[in-house]
């Protein structure tokens, strides 16, 4: 018993195993980055996993015809933010519901990547090269985790921190919380209520698209059609996990990616339990994680934002 | 920093802002009618008119919110067209909302800094803001979240925000509707100094005692057309109100009372968390409406009304059931529709969403709240001609105005509408009925039908409690009335000795007995 606990210490605290959670998390990062600023800006886009999926195959195809990762990452971000362009314009231009659109662009997504991706499925890439820095990825232990991740991994860490200065630091995140928080106070006040939550949109998309791409240029060198496997729908859920606060999204998504890993991490220690239990557990962990959340609430505040998903058609 | 300009002689000679000929059409509806109104400095300019006579469209196209359909603005004398709110306060036109634009979840000081242009630096807002606050007596911490604030202060927040513009003209909708009498002449002392430093002033509002007191002109709208521009102080208020109605309002006459000895409705120390976290805790509450009169529950929206309202109906269970007594029937533990059939009816505060289902016709309406005790349902179907046949009663008793018989609820205007709420109750004859804010945005003549209808029915013996915001609405028809603060239920007073200064006090914390020892100890100062 007791060797099997030290035995799981030692392989968390492994260089790999942190390795293979960076890149696990990322992806949830990516995504839920642009939908917690979609979100505060109180628009509710349910198509992220849609969005992914389309990422992934054009991230995938790009890089495939022009043998460049960034080519790949750019295809992938203006699929992401084509889509949730079409998301846009029918929930803020028309103002048709946003739950069943974003449902809709979820499973249009998934058709249209297999589309797209049926040519390329078979198909192999070289994935995106890890950073070197001679000396400081070779420092024992935190060398390579801190200093040899993909670009990706650095990317996601800069956008989530501009996101927090973006929010709280700047005048035009205040703007962008306050239309999230009463749209027609913000309107009474003269902001363009849907220009801003169309620009939300559309860099939620791009983020999504950016994170679906992260799947066959970073993480797997090749592309299979439904790889996001539900990635898109933790994505929402770790937005609500994290009170739509950009520091607890980033605690959010390295604990499940944690725990998403750990089920493949434990499987050689042969403890016994049936590998679908595994699988379950970061789903299981979500939802025990938001229930503790909202009985945590009560007296806190409310932590949504108030307009988030309400409809809003200003009066000319 | 707020440079006063004020001027003098030639005042009146160029106004600020004039309107000319505004129209503004929805379709078929002409919401403004060929308005003409010239705004001046230092003068305090009423926009009177009941609800629905185009007051709020008006200044919404002074503001710049809405466009119009035809006529021009002029702000000193140059024609303008204003594309935004934005543009008119650079022109220096500030607005204060009826239904505040703030946002909850954000600090005082941002509030007010997404109401400013965005060239100035947070700290330099945040500054301005205290010294602003402070110059004015409207004292505010920047750093405190909206929603931890009571009414009042989000109204100063409104106005600090207004004031930091340094406007020319501030355009304020209905600023005392929500106010403590105390709180309003706090306003009212402010409003004088903006005039004394030059500035324009617009009030738009309905009680015509305040308009008599504070402004120095008056322009009526009715129907969307301006019907005159007066000096009030030369009017009389019931002069005032027929220009505003066009008519005469029925005066509401006082019914012989029944005997007022059987306690119909009792509240017996009851005390319940909110639900949610804004939400009041209702501390102690103790209340006894006998048959045959009517008490009324004044107090500060916001103080636990809404919480004391959903335990009486129902919607919330109390947590014992003799905490509630419905015609001495322990009632506390029983859901809403049990209480309906011990002879309670209920008329919620909020017409659309909670007093009916708003896409549903009229009939479907009035299933909803009479299935347990009217006999519209027989043998577990609907009795449609009898929910018809109730829809008829309810809107020939009660003057329901509607484009057809059974039309959705939506499509009734907010009078006629609550008409047909509090009548759809009412002729059930409860044993007891419990109303929140009956006339709430009512207009003056659905008012005083409802105000009448009430009287009746507690005529006839029932045991009617109401909820209101409005002093004067309580004055007219209570017998009793008590104060609630903070979720606590004051002992009710004689409607004879309620006068407005204590049930004021009251409303914003003294104890009644203090809030007596300050009048006498006034009158001693006065003598």
């Amino acid at each position: 018993m007791l060797e099997t606990l030290i035995n799981i210490f030692h392989l968390i605290f492994s260089e790999s195993f942190i390795l293979t959670v960076v890149t696990a998390s990322t992806p949830l990062l990516l995504a839920s980055s642009g939908e917690l600023m979609v979100e505060r800006s109180g628009v509710l886009n349910l198509g992220v996993e849609g969005m992914m999926i389309v990422g992934a195959a054009c991230g995938f195809a790009g890089a495939w015809l022009s043998g460049s990762i960034l080519v790949g990452a750019l295809s992938g971000i203006i699929a992401g933010a084509a889509l949730s362009g079409m998301f846009g314009i029918l929930t803020l231009g028309l103002a048709v519901n946003q739950v069943a659109t974003g449902l809709a662009l979820t499973i249009f997504g998934v058709g249209l990547s297999g589309l797209i991706g049926a040519k390329f499925v078979g198909e192999k890439i070289a994935p995106a090269a890890h950073l070197h820095l001679p000396m400081l990825t070779d420092l024992p232990g935190v060398g390579r985790i801190l200093f040899g991740e993909d670009p990706f991994v650095y990317v996601s860490v800069a956008l989530i921190i501009g996101i927090w200065l973006f929010l709280y630091r700047s005048r035009p995140g205040l703007v962008l919380r306050a239309v999230g928080d009463n749209h027609a106070s913000a309107h009474a006040l003269g902001y363009p209520v849907l220009r801003i939550r169309m620009l939300a949109v559309l860099f939620g998309g791009a983020c999504a698209g950016l994170a679906g791409a992260y799947l066959p240029l970073a993480y797997t060198p090749f592309f299979i059609p439904g790889m996001t496997s539900g990635r898109g729908w933790i994505a929402l859920a770790l937005v609500v996990f994290a009170s739509w606060r950009p520091g607890r999204l980033v605690i959010g998504a390295y604990l499940f990616g944690a725990v998403s890993i750990l089920g493949l991490a434990l499987q050689p220690l042969q403890l016994g339990i049936p590998q679908q239990v595994m699988n379950m557990l970061p789903y299981l962990a979500t939802v025990v994680v938001l229930v503790l959340i909202s009985r945590a609430r009560g007296t806190a505040g409310s932590a949504a934002p108030a307009s988030l998903g309400l409809v809003f058609v200003p009066d000319r | 920093m707020l440079d006063a300009t004020p001027q003098a002689g030639s005042l009146r000679s160029e106004p600020l802002l004039s309107a000319i000929s505004i129209s503004k059409r929805y379709g078929d509806f002409l919401a403004n009618d060929g308005i003409d109104l010239d705004l001046f400095p230092a003068e305090i300019h009423a926009l009177l008119g009941e609800n629905g006579a185009g007051k709020s469209t008006l200044v919404k196209i002074m503001y710049g919110l809405i466009q119009p359909s035809g006529g021009e603005l002029r702000w000193m004398g140059r024609k303008v067209v204003l594309s935004g709110p934005s543009e008119a306060r650079k022109l220096g036109i500030g607005m204060v909302f009826q239904h505040f634009t703030l946002f909850e979840n954000l600090t005082v000081a941002e509030n007010v800094a997404l109401g400013l242009p965005p060239s100035e630096s947070f700290a330099a807002i945040s500054e301005r803001l205290e010294e602003t606050a402070r110059v004015y007596g409207l004292p505010l911490d920047p750093k405190r979240e909206v929603w931890r604030l009571s009414v009042g202060e989000r109204q100063r927040i409104e106005i600090v925000r207004a004031l930091l513009q340094n406007p020319k003209l501030l355009i304020l909708d209905e600023p005392t509707s929500v106010l403590t009498p105390q709180e309003a002449d706090l306003l009212f002392v402010v409003l004088g100094r903006l005039k004394s430093e030059g500035r324009g002033i617009l009030y738009i509002s309905h009680k015509l005692d305040e308009v008599k007191r504070l402004c120095d002109t008056a322009t009526i709208l009715r129907g969307g057309k301006k019907v005159a521009t007066c000096d009030p102080r030369q009017e009389t208020a019931a002069s005032l109100a027929r220009m505003m109605v066009g008519g005469e309002i029925g005066e509401v006459k006082s019914a012989s009372r029944g005997s007022m000895v059987q306690p119909r409705l009792i509240v017996h120390r009851l005390s319940l968390a909110p639900d949610d976290p804004h939400g009041t805790y209702l501390e102690d509450v103790s209340l006894e409406v006998c048959g045959g009169e009517i008490v009324g529950i004044a107090g500060v929206s916001g103080n636990g009304q809404d919480e004391l309202f959903s335990a009486l109906s129902g919607e919330r269970l109390a947590p014992a059931q003799g905490a509630v007594v419905i015609d001495g029937n322990a009632a506390g533990l029983l859901d809403v529709t049990e209480r309906r059939r011990m002879g309670a009816a209920f008329v919620p505060e909020e017409r659309l969403g909670h007093g009916t289902a708003p896409r549903m016709k009229l009939s479907e309406n009035a299933l909803l709240t009479g299935h347990a005790a009217s006999g519209m349902v027989k043998k577990g179907f609907i009795d449609k001609p009898a929910t018809l046949a109730h829809v008829d009663r309810t809107t020939k008793s009660f003057d329901v105005r509607k484009a057809k018989r059974d039309p959705e609820a939506v499509s009734l205007s907010g009078g006629n509408l609550q008409k047909f709420i509090v009548g759809r109750e009412i002729l059930r004859e409860p044993g007891v009925l419990v109303v929140s804010q009956p006339t709430w945005g009512v207009d003056a003549g659905a008012a005083a039908v409802i105000r009448q209808a009430l009287i009746d029915l507690a005529g006839r013996g029932t045991a009617v409690l109401v909820i209101s915001q409005d002093l004067d609405e309580l004055a007219e028809i209570a017998d009793r009335i008590a104060v609630m603060f903070h979720g606590r239920l004051s002992a009710p007073l004689n409607a004879a000795e309620a006068t407005r200064e204590k049930l004021g006090l009251m409303m914003g914390g003294a104890r009644p007995e203090r809030a007596v020892e300050d009048q006498e100890a006034k009158h001693a100062i006065g003598a």
